[in-house]
């Protein structure tokens, strides 16, 4: 791109410096002049080049050092490692309460997603389309667990649950039903933005050619609206689930004896073990995200929404 | 089928007035163009009859019922939406069958009806596509099969042509004046492109400012304009102040005395002349001035001076002998017209609109 030049401008210079060279006897000066413009485009472009390269492996290094270190066959990570094992990932198997762990994690992330998303998309779906007052601040109001540190949150929503217990008298910490409640928190954010987002992108001359063809606005909704805000919606049960699936610190205080997530049992055998088979858990997730990244990418092309 | 009519149907959004007191009757098989600037009025309007906005004050009566407050899904129009408004996650062929859908016909006679108005704008192959896979032009005859397929009283066209490209432009015109006249299908249309709606319309509606400033046929919008803003917006139109002399002279402002047609109704304001209407001829002894000559192929522009007032005359090219060839800038020459081509109108303000009578519009 930095070599075939129809402008004036770089031309007209390359034009002066050859004129000069001819001028001057051959100096070691006049070969620099001649190559500048290309020189300092080229240099630009290898800046940048460095530049990208340098984000991606800041971002991509924490990955890929967790992927590596489940396959080193040490308990205390050194470099170089002694040889490479999978035996981090057949002890992570074996451990029952990763498994249960798992299996907890995957029944509260399905149900929160299952609750959150239609929450969200309806609160979506009012804070653009109707003119209700104060909707900045219920706006601010849903985006909030995202804002809030989760480990306060989650701390609140302690307190609040024993309370609640008390004048209820009924179990709500520690069951599916509470933890559930608090991961939808966690799912609400992010669809009331991604939907918004969806919404504001959307057509509406479709939803009226379809009242102009006659048909009433709840056939418009379920017929036209929804189906458009699909990619939308997928992309927000996506991240919902993975929000709360990866989530640690608001379910810290609320799992207890028998109901434990996947991050919080994990957090559990860091407490009396410090070897890679955490590593070989978190390749197994990031494994699982990829592909749930890709499956639904086939879909929905995620890059347009998010 | 059937006839529509607006009886001073105004909207105002607070004190700004987005449409006021607007008349018009459409009669069958009839096509209807709003022209006017962006901003005028025209697509509100449109949207007022579709019933996406509900008017202040008025009346919208469609095939002699009243929908003025019945909601879009129960009035019988076909829209055609500028953005086509396509449905993007249905085939081509459910796209055109979703009105009928609505109107709970059955299947086998919906899947006729389809391929029929498919056939009709020669997207038949098409069908099973979906509609980012078609093309503006493919797409834009998807929306009008489907705003057709369900024969609506009233066929409504919201800048149809304005996201073609030029190529395609005056042929898709042609095409849908051509089906809407086979069809018999009453049309309102509405475009801020007076070509499109000289070309198109039966009747041109011309508006500002909400207001309509004159409705005719494109004969009666271009020989009689009511005012200077119909002169000038449809078409070309040398515009000079002055006043009326005698019987067929007006006076300019700068002193020169021309021929005008003999209007009683007309004594002053400006005299419009249309540049085609001008004759120009070298003469030594000429009252005007050549300024420029603009050489446009198949036609000439001549950019004029007649005592100080600039106008503007088009001609066809003439032929390689013809003395107009030779001119050059700053030659003197001679400007004349019949009297009955230029005509004295009135200024555009809005005291002196007087729309052309509705019940006689083909004179």
């Amino acid at each position: 791109m930095g070599q075939v030049r129809a402008g004036p401008g770089p031309d007209t210079v390359t034009r002066e410096a050859v004129t000069r060279m001819r001028a001057a006897p051959l100096s070691p000066l006049a070969a620099p002049a001649l190559a500048g413009p290309g020189l300092s485009v080229r240099l630009g472009r290898l800046a940048f080049l460095a530049a990208v390269f340098l984000a991606y492996a800041i971002v991509f290094a924490p990955i890929v050092m967790v992927v590596v270190t489940s396959f080193f066959d040490q308990e205390i990570v050194t470099f170089p490692p002694d040889g490479l094992t999978i035996r981090w990932y057949l002890n992570a198997w074996a451990q029952r309460d990763f498994a249960r762990g798992f299996l907890t994690s995957l029944q509260i992330a399905l149900a929160a997603t299952a609750i959150g998303v239609p929450l969200g998309t309806a609160a979506a779906l009012a804070l653009v389309r109707a003119t209700i007052p104060g909707r900045g601040f219920i706006n601010t109001v849903l985006l909030a667990p995202l804002a809030v540190p989760a480990i306060v949150a989650g701390s609140a929503l302690y307190m609040f649950y024993l309370r609640a217990e008390d004048w209820l008298d009924m179990d709500i910490k520690a069951t599916l039903g509470g933890l559930v409640a608090a991961n939808v928190l966690i799912t609400i954010p992010w669809t009331v933005r991604l939907v918004t987002a969806s919404l504001a992108g959307l057509d509406r001359a479709a939803e009226e050619a379809a009242a102009n063809l006659g048909a009433r606005p709840l056939t418009v909704f379920t017929r036209i609206t929804l189906p458009m805000l699909r990619p939308g919606i997928v992309a927000a049960a996506l991240f919902s689930f993975v929000a709360s699936f990866e989530n640690l610190e608001l379910n810290l205080l609320l799992v207890g004896p028998g109901r434990t997530t996947l991050p919080v049992a994990m957090l559990s055998y860091l407490e009396f073990r410090m070897d890679p088979t955490l590593a070989a858990v978190a390749t197994a997730q990031i494994l699982m995200v990829t592909i749930l990244m890709l499956v639904t990418d086939r879909f929905v092309k995620l890059s347009r929404i998010v | 089928m059937g006839t529509l009519l607006l009886d001073g149907v105004s909207k105002r959004y607070g004190e700004a007035v987005a449409v006021d007191r607007v008349d018009l009757d459409i009669r069958q098989g009839e096509l209807v163009a709003l022209l006017g600037p962006s901003g005028c009025g025209k697509t509100t309007t449109l949207r007022m009859v579709a019933g996406f906005i509900e008017p202040t004050a008025g009346r919208v009566v469609i095939g002699g019922r009243d929908v003025t407050r019945l909601p879009p899904y129960a009035r019988d129009t076909g829209m055609v939406f500028q953005s086509y408004a396509l449905f993007p996650h249905m085939s081509v062929a459910d796209n055109v069958g979703f009105g009928l859908e609505m109107r709970k016909v059955a299947r086998a006679e919906r899947d006729r009806r389809v391929a029929e108005a498919l056939r009709l704008v020669r997207l038949d192959a098409l069908a099973d596509r979906l509609p980012r896979q078609l093309s503006g032009g493919q797409q834009q005859r998807v929306a009008l099969a489907r705003a057709l397929v369900v024969s609506p009283a009233v066929f409504l066209l919201d800048e149809p042509l304005s996201n073609l490209d030029a190529k395609l432009r005056a042929e898709v015109g042609l095409e849908i004046r051509e089906l809407q006249k086979r069809l018999g299908l009453t049309t309102l249309m509405v475009t801020h492109d007076q070509d499109e709606a000289l070309a198109m319309a039966d009747r041109l509606v011309v508006m500002e400012h909400g207001r309509v400033l004159q409705v005719g046929t494109a004969e009666d919008l271009y020989e009689r304009p009511a005012n200077t803003f119909v002169a000038g917006f449809v078409g070309r139109c040398n515009l000079l102040p002055g006043a009326r002399e005698g019987a067929d002279v007006f006076r300019l402002t700068s002193g020169a005395a021309v021929p005008c047609a003999p209007d009683a109704a007309a004594p002053g304001g400006l005299l419009a002349i249309r540049p085609e209407r001008i004759e120009v001829a070298p003469d030594p002894a000429g009252a005007g001035r050549l300024r420029a000559m603009t050489y446009l192929g198949g036609r000439t522009e001549y950019h004029l001076d007649l005592a100080g007032e600039a106008i503007v005359a088009v001609s066809p090219t003439p032929l390689p002998d013809d003395p107009r060839r030779r001119l050059n800038a700053g030659d003197p020459v001679r400007i004349t017209w019949i009297p009955d081509a230029a005509r004295v109108i009135p200024t555009a303000d809005a005291a002196s609109v007087t729309p052309t009578p509705e019940k006689s519009p083909a004179r």
